[in-house]
C-alpha cells in the first residue's frame, strides 16, 4: 500500500527534505517554532533542525520580510511563513519595491531567493481578514512568481521547486484544502515545475480553469454535468498564477471552444480577467461562446456565516457551464 | 543619550586625547576624501543645472558623517545607503562614474563594484534597515566576520521599518550598525515635527541596544564611534544606534526649494561657519603642520581632474538600450518578458522613442 498524506503533511516533508539537503535553507515566522506554525506546517522542524533554522521571529511582517531579504541577499534560503495572506500587507512594500526588483536594479549581480508560504483563501469558518484570495495583487508584480497547489502532490513538489527557484516565489496554500484529502505522495523528493499547468479532467465542450481550492469545485461540477446534462468538461488546474502556462490554456480551448474560469478572489481585476484576455489574444476564433467567470464577488469577504455563499459554488459553476454551452 | 559626543571641536582643536587610536595619514585621507566628495556633490548639481544629470539628491554637510563612517567599515562590510549616500558608497569603493550614472537615470547605475557589498541607493525609507539585518544575520549564522551598515535619515525614525528593524537585530543580536544621519529636515519637516523624542538615540534603550549621539560633523567622532561599533558587533554584542547630528545644506533634492521651510540662506551661512565639518579638520590638520596652501591647491586639482575624468567617463558610457529594460527580471525571462520585448522591435514601438 503506497504512502498516503494530506496536503499539509506534504508541505511539512517538502521543508524538512529541503533542508536536510540544503543547509542555506531557513524557517522564519511567527509561531512557526514550539508551535509548529498555526497550522502545524512547521511541526517538528524545529527539534530536527534547531532554533537557528527554524526562527520564531517578532510579530511584524515587514520586519520578518525585510530581514529575510537580507538573508538571502546573504547566500541564505529563507522560506517565511506569513500565518494568513492578508497579514501580508504590512510586508507588501518589502515584497514588491525590494524583493521582486533586487535582481532588476542590480543587473542580475544579486537576487533574493526567498519563498514566502500563506494559507489563503475562504472556507474554514475563519475569523475577517482570514480568508482573503488576493493573488492578482501578487500576479501583477514583476519580478514574482505566485504558486498554488491543489493536491497534496503539487504541495511538494511545487514547494520543492520554489525553494530551488533563483527568484523570489509567493507559495499560496489553500486553507481549505489542508486536510481536505489525502494523496499518494512519493517518498523522496521531486519537483512540479513553476509555470506548468495541468489537465486533471479531460472533456471535449468547454474547458474549465482554476486553481487552489476552486479546483475540486471546478471538478465537481464537471463531474455532476457530465453524469446529469451529458456535457463533457475539461478541468485545467492552473498551479501557477504568474507566469501563467498559456499554451495549457490555450491548447485547451482550442479543443472544447469553450471556457469558464472559477475563482475565490474578486471578480474585478482577478486573474480571470487576465485569463479570458489571453484566450482573446490567443483562441478567439476558436471560441463558441464568450468566455465565463464564476468568481467571489466584489464585496469584502464577507464574516463566515455567510462565507459559503460568496465562495463559487458547484451549482454556480454548473449554471455558468450551461449558460456557456448553450449560447 | 542627550549629550553629544564630540573629539575635534568646529574650532578645528581636540578634545580628546587621540593618540594609539587614530592616525595622521589616516586624518589626512579623511580630509582628502571629504574635498573629493564636496566637489563632486557640487559637480553633480551643477551637471543637472545643465541637463546633463536626472534630480539629484546633494549630501553637502554631510561629509563627515558619510566619510567618516565608510572610512570605518572593512572592505567586504555590507553598505546600505540611501539616495543621500553616495559619498559613503563612494569612499566604501563605488566608483565616481557609476554613481553619475545612477543619477543619469542609466539602467546599470547600481552595480557594486566586484567583492564589494555596496547596495543600490535605496529611495523608500527606511525599507533597508531590515536589509541590513538580514545580511548581518546570515553573516552570523555563516560565522562570517562581517558587519551590515543602514544608512537613514531622521525622517525615517518615524517609519515602522526602523523599529521592527532595531528590534529584530536586537532579538537576533546581529552585526547591524544603525546610523542615523539626523539632519533636522525630512524635506520640509523638522524633527520636531516628527517625534516628540528628544533625541534618536534614546530610542536604542527601549530595544536595550546601545545608541550614542554623535557630532555627525566631526570626522573624528564618527570613525571612532563607528569602529567601536563595528568592534561591539564583530565581539557578538549585536547592533548599535549610531544618531550623527549634522545638517544639509542644500535642497532635499534639485528639485526641492529649501527656502519654502527655512531661513535657507541665514541658518546655512550659520552652519557653514559655524559647524562645517571640512573646514574644521583642515584647520586642525594646517595647525598641526599636516595640511597647507600647497597640498591644498593639489588636492583640488587632483579632485577635479578625477570627477571631471568620471563625468567624461559616465557621458561615453553606452546608453541603456530600450531592450535592456526586459533583462534581469527573472533568471529565466518568463513568456510574456520576452515576447514583449519583441514587440518593442515593431517600427510603431519604436516611433517617437529617442534611440
Amino acid at each position: 500500500m503506497k504512502r498516503k498524506l494530506t496536503m499539509i503533511q506534504a508541505i511539512t516533508e517538502a521543508m524538512d527534505q529541503k533542508m536536510a539537503e540544503d543547509s542555506r535553507v531557513m524557517l522564519l515566522g511567527e509561531d512557526i517554532g514550539v508551535n509548529g506554525g498555526v497550522f502545524r506546517a512547521t511541526d517538528g522542524l524545529l527539534e530536527k533542525y534547531g532554533p537557528d533554522r527554524v526562527v520564531d521571529t517578532p510579530l511584524a511582517e515587514s520586519g520578518l520580510i525585510g530581514s529575510a531579504i537580507g538573508l538571502a541577499l546573504n547566500g541564505l534560503i529563507p522560506v517565511v511563513e506569513i500565518q494568513f495572506l492578508a497579514f501580508i500587507y504590512p510586508g507588501f512594500e518589502q515584497v514588491v519595491s525590494h524583493a521582486a526588483r533586487m535582481r532588476y536594479r542590480t543587473r542580475g549581480q544579486r537576487h533574493v531567493p526567498m519563498v514566502i508560504r500563506t494559507p489563503y483563501g475562504a472556507g474554514i469558518r475563519g475569523p475577517e481578514l482570514h480568508s482573503e484570495s488576493v493573488e492578482s495583487f501578487f500576479a501583477h508584480v514583476p519580478g514574482l512568481k505566485v504558486v498554488v497547489p491543489a493536491t497534496p502532490y503539487d504541495a511538494k513538489g511545487l514547494l520543492i521547486a520554489a525553494m530551488e527557484d533563483p527568484d523570489p516565489v509567493l507559495f499560496l496554500e489553500p486553507t481549505k484544502l489542508y486536510r481536505a484529502f489525502k494523496e499518494e505522495v512519493p517518498e523522496e523528493m521531486y519537483r512540479v515545475p513553476i509555470g506548468k499547468a495541468k489537465v486533471v479532467r479531460e472533456g471535449s465542450d468547454i474547458s474549465l480553469f482554476a486553481w487552489g481550492a476552486m479546483l475540486r469545485v471546478a471538478e465537481e461540477a464537471a463531474k455532476q454535468m457530465e453524469r446529469e446534462q451529458g456535457i463533457s468538461c475539461e478541468v485545467v488546474d492552473l498551479r501557477t498564477i504568474y507566469p501563467l502556462d498559456r499554451d495549457a490554456i490555450v491548447k485547451s480551448v482550442k479543443k472544447t471552444g469553450r471556457a469558464l474560469v472559477v475563482h475565490e478572489a474578486h471578480k474585478t481585476a482577478g486573474m480571470g480577467a487576465e485569463i479570458i484576455s489571453l484566450i482573446n489574444d490567443e483562441a478567439l476564433i476558436y471560441l463558441k461562446a464568450p468566455v465565463k467567470r464564476v468568481t467571489g464577488f466584489d464585496v469584502p469577504v464577507p464574516q463566515f456565516c455567510i462565507e459559503d455563499a460568496y465562495l463559487p459554488t458547484p451549482a454556480r459553476v454548473r449554471k455558468g457551464i450551461l449558460e456557456t454551452v448553450s449560447f | 543619550m542627550t549629550s553629544l559626543y564630540q573629539v575635534l571641536s568646529p574650532a578645528g582643536e581636540l578634545t580628546a586625547d587621540l593618540r594609539g587610536k587614530l592616525d595622521e595619514a589616516t586624518m589626512v585621507r579623511m580630509y582628502e576624501n571629504m574635498v573629493l566628495v564636496r566637489a563632486f556633490d557640487r559637480k553633480a548639481i551643477n551637471l543637472q543645472r545643465q541637463g546633463r544629470i536626472g534630480t539629484y539628491a546633494p549630501f553637502e554637510g554631510q561629509e563627515a558623517a558619510q566619510v567618516g563612517s565608510a572610512m570605518a567599515l572593512r572592505p567586504g562590510d555590507w553598505l546600505f545607503p540611501t539616495y543621500r549616500d553616495h559619498a559613503a558608497a563612494i569612499i566604501h569603493g563605488q566608483s565616481l562614474t557609476r554613481v553619475l550614472l545612477y543619477w543619469m537615470g542609466h539602467m546599470e547605475g547600481s552595480i557594486s563594484p566586484e567583492g564589494k557589498n555596496i547596495m543600490p541607493p535605496c529611495v523608500p525609507i527606511a525599507t533597508q534597515m531590515l536589509h541590513a539585518v538580514g545580511t548581518a544575520w546570515a553573516s552570523k549564522i555563516k560565522r562570517e566576520k562581517q558587519v551590515s551598515f543602514a544608512f537613514f535619515g531622521d525622517g525615517a525614525t518615524s517609519e515602522g521599518d526602523f523599529h521592527e528593524a532595531l528590534n529584530f537585530a536586537g532579538v537576533f543580536k546581529t552585526p547591524t550598525i544603525f546610523f542615523c544621519q539626523n539632519n533636522e529636515f525630512a524635506i520640509s519637516v523638522p524633527f520636531s515635527r516628527q517625534s516628540a523624542s528628544r533625541t534618536i538615540a534614546q530610542r536604542a534603550a527601549a530595544y536595550d541596544i546601545p545608541g550614542v549621539r554623535i557630532d555627525g560633523n566631526d570626522v573624528f567622532a564618527v570613525w571612532l564611534t563607528v569602529k567601536e561599533a563595528i568592534d561591539r558587533a564583530l565581539a557578538g554584542e549585536g547592533p548599535t544606534l549610531i544618531e550623527a547630528m549634522t545638517y544639509r545644506y542644500g535642497a532635499h533634492t534639485t528639485a526641492d526649494d529649501p527656502k519654502k521651510y527655512r531661513d535657507q540662506e541665514r541658518v546655512v551661512e550659520e552652519v557653514r561657519r559655524e559647524r562645517d565639518p571640512v573646514q574644521r579638520l583642515r584647520v586642525y590638520l594646517e595647525q598641526n603642520g599636516l595640511w597647507n596652501e600647497v597640498k591644498e591647491a593639489a588636492l583640488l586639482a587632483r579632485v577635479n581632474e578625477q570627477i571631471d575624468r568620471a563625468v567624461e567617463e559616465a557621458e561615453s558610457y553606452p546608453k541603456s538600450r530600450p531592450e535592456d529594460m526586459f533583462q534581469h527580471v527573472y533568471a529565466a525571462p518568463v513568456w510574456m518578458v520576452r515576447e514583449q520585448e519583441q514587440e518593442l522591435d515593431q517600427p510603431a514601438a519604436r516611433e517617437g522613442i529617442p534611440a
